[in-house]
């Protein structure tokens, strides 16, 4: 596929007017060896019909960086030549005809410290809807540890979460409230001081609970922080809420959260939909107010979820930690949104891991060294209850978030007895696995014997004992592990 | 009431053979274990009292289960866990923390709201147990 000889037009006919091709400018650079400094971006390319998709993917490289669709004189005034991002390296994607993965490298200087917009106005900004192609992804990105280590990163962090929280050796519960929309604050608090004092750690306003007719945001703050303080009274345990200060403008969001700062708030929480900016702001604010800082990840869907087009959650992921929050909510495999194994366990390691190796197999395509910065902890939510204690703790690890919100409100005794089901289901299957019993093939005995001295376990497995959620995952990693003989 | 601190709180207490299981599952890691006392079980009270010095380069969970034992015997009507500590880099704290003895009667906290302008509350947690002078709080020694 590669043509490996350079093909740039060097020296003054370069330069000429008129329209040349993308692949001739020198954006297209098959011998150029990135420098460690580099961002390397890996976009899938789909060229529209007849489109040669090495032009197709030098213009990618274009695009995203000094390009129009003409020559310009003025490049002339400039070291153009370090400017420009090099497509170096394009494959036929394995079994998808048609579509390209094209390794894009950007020099460091294209890129404002510390800011995730202006890294994403040039990667993202205008390429997407350029005509040649028919679609186009954001795979993966390599972003090197110059570049890494002018970002905050996490507010807290896992550790120091779990610190503060006093939390040890064990996935950490929470819970949604639900009905999403509707309840007064009394209403709500009464949900999450039931929640909470059941056994759950954290309980969650969801993403689109703001300050509605319903319920103001001082109602919500006021009776949650009741509710957080009465169950930590009664359990003797740190509890949290997860406040979401999500608003119209950055000062009402400063204002909400100052409040809840006030109240004795340990965490408030943030969506995707408010922009990485606001995010970045909401997170320096985190840092400097001891306060955890959750994010929902509000319409990434739209974006994430076809494998053809858009920008991948890993590489969603790996900017979020950049740009500095604690939580972010990143597949629960088992549950009922989108999310095979592989592809779940690349994301979890971009969040939770110093250093991730290439992994092809979890759609991983370059190592990443994250300098230290701090790790994020990830939240499994949406469809998943205590019977799959076993699978969650098998494909998510320790270090997570498991959010039970109709596994817990739904359960047939009531909210504390849901939340004390998941409770004794957790703590049961972490005792087990520390004493080295094959917790995954044993789960349901292991659970089953739980539940003799656990009516409301008892209850849980049998309210939901055949809950699954099996639907052909939409994305998926492109590289399947193969057996390699050793000789 | 029943303070549902540490990782196994929901469990039936444990016995010391689970107890030795799970210190097992620490050393396994290199993680060095601590036993730590108190009659201030206050949430926020981080700095529970050391029985000597976490265990570094133990093998074997019967150090420790011995050294629980003694614990025992001087603290028995106090509140005492035991905490593993992973000094790789990266993480550099606690891993595994549980309780391993209770007081028991546990009379549990009280909440104190003290109320502000608006229609805010500050808000305290108190030990009822604390009201009483350190070593006498659990009617202990």
């Amino acid at each position: 596929m590669n043509e490996h000889a350079s093909i740039t037009i060097r020296g003054k006919d370069r330069y000429k007017s008129g329209v040349m091709e993308y692949k001739k400018m020198g954006y297209w650079e098959p011998d150029y060896v990135p420098k460690d400094t580099d961002i390397i971006a890996l976009f899938r390319v789909t060229p529209q019909d007849g489109v040669d998709p090495i032009e197709a993917s030098a213009a990618v490289a274009g695009e995203s960086s000094t390009a129009t669709w003409t020559v310009v004189w003025t490049d002339r005034l400039t070291a153009a030549e370090k400017y420009r991002a090099k497509c170096f390296r394009v494959d036929p994607v394995p079994n998808s005809p048609g579509q390209y993965f094209a390794y894009i490298a950007y020099d460091l200087d294209l890129f404002e410290n510390g800011s995730i917009a202006n890294l994403s106005a040039s990667i993202i900004g205008n390429v997407f809807g350029f005509k040649p192609l028919k679609a186009l992804r954001l795979e993966d990105m390599r972003l090197p540890v110059a570049y890494v280590k002018t970002f905050q990163g996490p507010a807290t962090g896992i550790v120091v979460e779990r610190e503060r929280m006093d939390k040890f050796g064990r996935p950490l519960l929470g819970a949604t409230v639900k009905p999403k929309l509707g309840l007064s604050g009394r209403n709500y608090g009464r949900v999450v001081y039931e929640a909470l004092k059941g056994g759950l750690d954290f309980t969650k306003d969801d993403e689109n609970i703001n300050s509605q007719p319903f319920m103001h945001w001082r109602e919500r703050f006021l009776y949650c922080m009741e509710a957080v303080n009465k169950a930590q009274a009664a359990s003797g345990e740190i509890k949290g809420t997860y406040l979401n200060v999500t608003a119209g403008t950055m000062e009402d969001m400063y204002e909400r959260a100052e409040f809840a700062k006030q109240l004795g708030s340990v965490i408030i929480m943030i969506d995707l939909v408010i922009g990485y900016t606001a995010i970045q702001s909401m997170a320096k604010w985190a840092r400097k107010n001891d306060m955890i800082l959750h994010l929902h990840r509000a319409g990434h869907s739209t974006y994430t979820r076809q494998r053809n087009h858009g920008v991948s959650f890993r590489v969603i992921a790996k900017w979020m930690r950049l740009a500095g929050v604690d939580h972010i909510h990143a597949g629960t495999v088992v549950g009922k949104l989108e999310g095979d194994p592989a592809t779940t366990r690349g994301y979890y390691d971009i969040c939770r891991e110093d250093y991730n190796p290439m992994r092809l197999e979890h759609g991983v395509f370059f190592e990443q060294n994250w300098a230290s910065l701090n790790k994020m902890m990830p939240v499994a939510s949406g469809g998943i209850h205590a019977g799959q204690m076993h699978q969650l703790l098998d494909h998510l690890g320790e270090d997570v978030i498991l959010q039970f919100g109709g596994g817990t409100i739904g359960h047939p005794m009531g909210i504390q007895a849901g939340a004390t089901a998941n409770r004794v289901a957790l703590e049961a299957m972490i005792l087990a696995r520390n004493e080295g019993r094959d917790y995954l093939h044993e789960g349901e005995e292991i659970l089953a014997k739980a539940a003799m001295t656990c009516t409301p376990l008892k209850a849980a497995l049998e309210t939901w004992k055949n809950v699954t959620f099996n639907y052909e995952s939409t994305d998926m990693p492109d590289y399947a592990p193969t057996a390699s003989v050793s000789l | 009431m029943r303070i549902t601190q540490g990782c196994f709180s929901f469990l039936p207490d444990l016995t010391d053979e689970q107890i030795s299981k799970q210190v097992q599952y620490c050393l396994a890691n290199g993680w060095a274990v601590n036993i730590e006392f108190t009659d201030d079980p206050h949430p926020r009270n981080n700095f529970w009292e050391m029985w000597g010095l976490p265990m570094f380069d133990l093998r074997d969970a019967a150090g420790v289960l011995m050294e629980l034992t003694e614990c025992r015997k001087v603290y028995g009507d106090r509140y005492i866990r035991l905490s593993a500590f992973d000094s790789s880099h990266g993480w550099e704290s606690v891993r595994l923390s549980f309780i391993v003895n209770r007081p028991k009667e546990e009379p549990g906290f009280r909440l104190e709201r003290h109320e502000v302008e608006g229609r805010n509350i500050r808000y305290t947690t108190k030990s009822y147990a604390v009201d009483r002078p350190e070593g006498q709080r659990y009617g202990g020694s």
